[in-house]
């Protein structure tokens, strides 16, 4: 059973983590019996599956996710939304419309613009042809107000937290609504700029120390005390931060 | 417009007879083409010689005229070669600047004449620092089936073997064109040959099906004396220390069987 | 164009050691960071000798223009390219033919070690700027692109690392700068990709009989091998920073 690493060591593209025996899980690949990472980041092993938890990977649509994503063109029957994946996602007139879409009458941008923020999910994705989006679902749709976050796509498990706990933590201190993206996008939804904020940093934070444990706790301190230091000095000018 | 690509069955027949030392055309995995040769066939030009390698199709023409030298070689001729993938050749090449492959092909052709020394640049000095005799080869691809760069390398020698430069003098400080021709002297006799890897297997000269099978390419180009004074890598895939050094064993042999094609003694 | 015989006797003295003090095994000291520009999707830069040589990816992105794109795979596009201000006399910054020639070889030289088939229809655009250059800039260039296509999360089957030998005053020699190149016999440029003892880069030019081509080819991979080990260290450097800060924080893992 010859593994090559301990669990959670950091590996490059092309190291041997294990050889016959095991699975390959994500980022590894097999050759010749042996199994290799092919991105950085920290190897797991379990049972008999070895894979690697990237630290830094792109966005690649799942049918099903919830994406955030930018208009960046309006066509003749839909829009192309940047969805900061590898390819350029569509949403049809009619995955956007309750009722059919009459192109006489429907002036597409008056709809969605350029520019305009949406929730949307993925309906369809294979390797031969772009991402097909939708908006007719409850929750998805135009974003009107609140922040955007952009964080790496591997991070946002971690974001999420085990049964949604991490992000519960944070709406519950922050009073904040917060939309995840799959693709690395979250919304942060406040009633003042400063309660976003600081959603913002937690955010941050996770993402920056998501390789360790005991996150919760300290995300939920650092939370705590950057609202209680808020409270009791009323001019605060420089604030020291534990990221950024 | 027709596609040159090969039907997927027939690539893994290719592919199937390499991995048992055969080929498709009947040859021997060391086996060249059938190679024919004409040269002077362009009046107009110092030299020239057009190689038929099995349908693979090479003019070079050789013109030497007048020029400057480079800077930092005051008293040496200036060797400049060109290639040109003419869009007749092949449905895939188009009109335009030279692009990657014309590049690649003109280079390596290039660095066998140069580091060979075939051509004694600095007898083609005239005035140093002001006047030297510029030699331009000049390959034409005129049909592509396969191993431009050997063939491509092959014409060069037999036109710069063909090449005959007009006797001058200088009066004055003039050029001055006398009556008769000398015959470019070469000083080596530098051949290129270019191995395929398809399933593991090494084979020499690919023809066009075999290129769009291989997995990469090895040109080495061999002098007279035997030693190896250009290699070119190409292609998407790989070599292992083991088939190069394989390549190198074979290639000298090879390179002899097509000089002597070309070099009459 | 390689000068006359007498130059070559000063290029190696009678200890075996070379102009800049190294012996004819040694690499160039290397100096590698990763992830250094803001917009790529992954960069990295190097310093070997006085090679200073920036490398960024894009990628995978839509292809444009749109017929070049691939159907079953990513189109990989490498532009490998001289500041003007690079070497000792000025250089035009139109792309040259031996820019051309070497984008061509070194994109050949990375394509092997990238799984292109994951991203069919996409373009992964690599760009290589050699800042000042001292000789064996192309195999520094894939040294570092090797490393930008990793930071950008692409997934690879291995690192590729390149390393330059060859002959010069008559001895074979390890990373020739640019002075040894000129003034030397013979110049060969290797890429290697360890895991599938994989040359995916293999260039000479110069005068080498068999034997010593042999001595080149295998001198040349152990400055692989070397290089290698570097790229490893440098690019977990990039990473090992932010488990250092948790851990002074008194925070077990």
């Amino acid at each position: 059973m010859p593994v090559f690493y301990e669990r959670r060591q950091l590996v490059t593209p092309g190291d041997l983590l294990a050889e016959n025996d095991y699975m390959t899980g994500e980022n590894t690949y097999r050759e010749n019996g042996k199994i290799y990472a092919t991105r950085v980041g920290l190897v797991e092993y379990e049972e008999r599956r070895v894979s690697v938890v990237a630290l830094k990977a792109f966005y690649i649509p799942m049918v099903g996710d919830t994406v955030i994503g930018k208009v960046i063109e309006v066509g003749l029957s839909g829009w192309n939304i940047d969805i900061r994946a590898p390819y350029l996602a569509m949403l049809r007139a009619s995955d956007a419309l309750e009722r059919p879409f009459k192109p006489q009458r429907d002036d597409l941008p008056s709809i969605f613009d350029v520019g305009d923020l949406v929730i949307a999910k993925v309906v369809a994705y294979d390797r031969t042809r772009d991402p097909l989006l939708t908006i007719l679902e409850p929750s998805l749709g135009k974003i009107t107000r609140g922040q955007i976050v952009e964080i790496t796509p591997t991070k946002i498990p971690r974001v999420i937290g085990k049964k949604g706990s991490m992000v519960t933590i944070i709406k519950q201190e922050t009073g904040c609504q917060i939309t995840i993206g799959q693709n690395g996008r979250i919304l942060v939804s406040g009633k003042t700029p400063e309660d976003e904020r600081l959603a913002i940093m937690a955010i941050r934070k996770i993402e920056q120390e998501a390789h360790t444990s005991g996150l919760t706790d300290r995300v939920t301190e650092m939370i705590r005390k950057e609202k209680g230091e808020k409270e009791v000095v009323e001019n605060v000018t420089k604030e020291t931060r534990k990221t950024d | 417009m027709s596609s040159t690509m090969t039907a997927r069955i027939k690539q893994k027949r290719i592919a199937q007879l390499v991995a048992r030392g055969k080929r498709l055309d009947e040859r021997g995995p060391n086996d060249y083409r059938e190679v024919q040769i004409e040269t002077g066939l362009i009046e107009r030009a110092e030299g020239s010689a057009r190689i038929r390698l099995g349908k693979t199709e090479v003019l070079v023409g050789i013109k030497i005229e007048v020029g400057e030298p480079f800077l930092d070689v005051p008293n040496e001729g200036v060797l400049t070669v060109n290639a040109e993938l003419v869009p007749l050749a092949s449905p895939t090449f188009e009109a335009g600047p030279p692009d990657e492959n014309s590049i690649e092909l003109a280079r390596i052709v290039d660095r066998g004449i140069r580091e060979s020394k075939a051509i004694n640049l600095e007898s083609l000095c005239v005035e140093p620092g002001k006047r030297v005799f510029v030699v331009f080869v000049d390959v034409y691809v005129l049909n592509h089936d396969g191993n431009l760069i050997d063939a491509s390398a092959l014409a060069s020698l037999a036109a710069l073997l063909n090449t005959k430069m007009f006797n001058y003098e200088v009066k004055e400080g003039e050029i001055k064109i006398k009556p008769g021709y000398t015959p470019l002297p070469l000083r080596n006799h530098p051949v290129a040959v270019t191995f395929a890897k398809i399933n593991d297997k090494l084979i020499v000269d690919p023809w066009l099906e075999e290129e769009q099978v291989m997995d990469a390419r090895l040109t080495m180009t061999v002098d007279k004396d035997g030693k190896i004074c250009a290699i070119q890598k190409g292609g998407y895939g790989y070599f292992t220390t083991q088939q190069i050094l394989e390549a190198a064993a074979t290639v000298t042999v090879k390179a002899e069987e097509l000089r002597k094609l070309v070099v009459k003694e | 164009m390689k000068t006359s015989q007498k130059k070559q006797e000063k290029l190696i003295d009678e200890n075996g050691i070379r102009l800049d003090g190294r012996k004819v095994n040694e690499l160039r000291q290397l100096k590698i960071e990763v992830g250094i520009l803001g917009n790529a999707d992954g960069s990295a830069y190097i310093e070997q000798g006085k090679n200073k040589i920036l490398a960024a990816v894009y990628g995978p992105r839509e292809v444009h223009p749109r017929h070049l794109a691939l159907p079953d795979r990513a189109l990989l596009r490498c532009r490998y390219h001289m500041a003007p201000f690079s070497v000792q006399e000025r250089k035009s910054p139109a792309p040259s033919r031996r820019e051309m020639e070497l984008s061509k070889v070194i994109r050949e030289a990375l394509e092997p070690s990238v799984f292109i088939e994951y991203y069919p229809r996409t373009s992964i655009d690599l760009f290589i700027e050699v800042l000042q250059a001292d000789g064996g800039t192309r195999c520094a260039g894939i040294t570092v692109a090797s490393l930008a296509l990793a930071d950008a999360g692409i997934p690879m089957r291995d690192l590729v690392a390149a390393c330059a030998a060859g002959k010069v005053g008559g001895q074979i020699v390890l990373d020739l700068t640019d002075v040894e190149d000129k003034g030397g016999e013979a110049d060969m440029p290797v890429a290697f990709m360890p895991n599938a003892n994989a040359i995916t880069l293999l260039q000479m030019d110069g005068m080498l009989t068999g034997e010593e081509f042999e001595q080149t080819v295998n001198l040349a991979v152990e400055g692989c091998k070397q290089a290698y080990q570097l790229q490893k260290e440098a690019l977990k450097a990039k990473y090992t920073t932010a488990k250092e800060v948790v851990k002074e924080e008194g925070v077990e893992e």
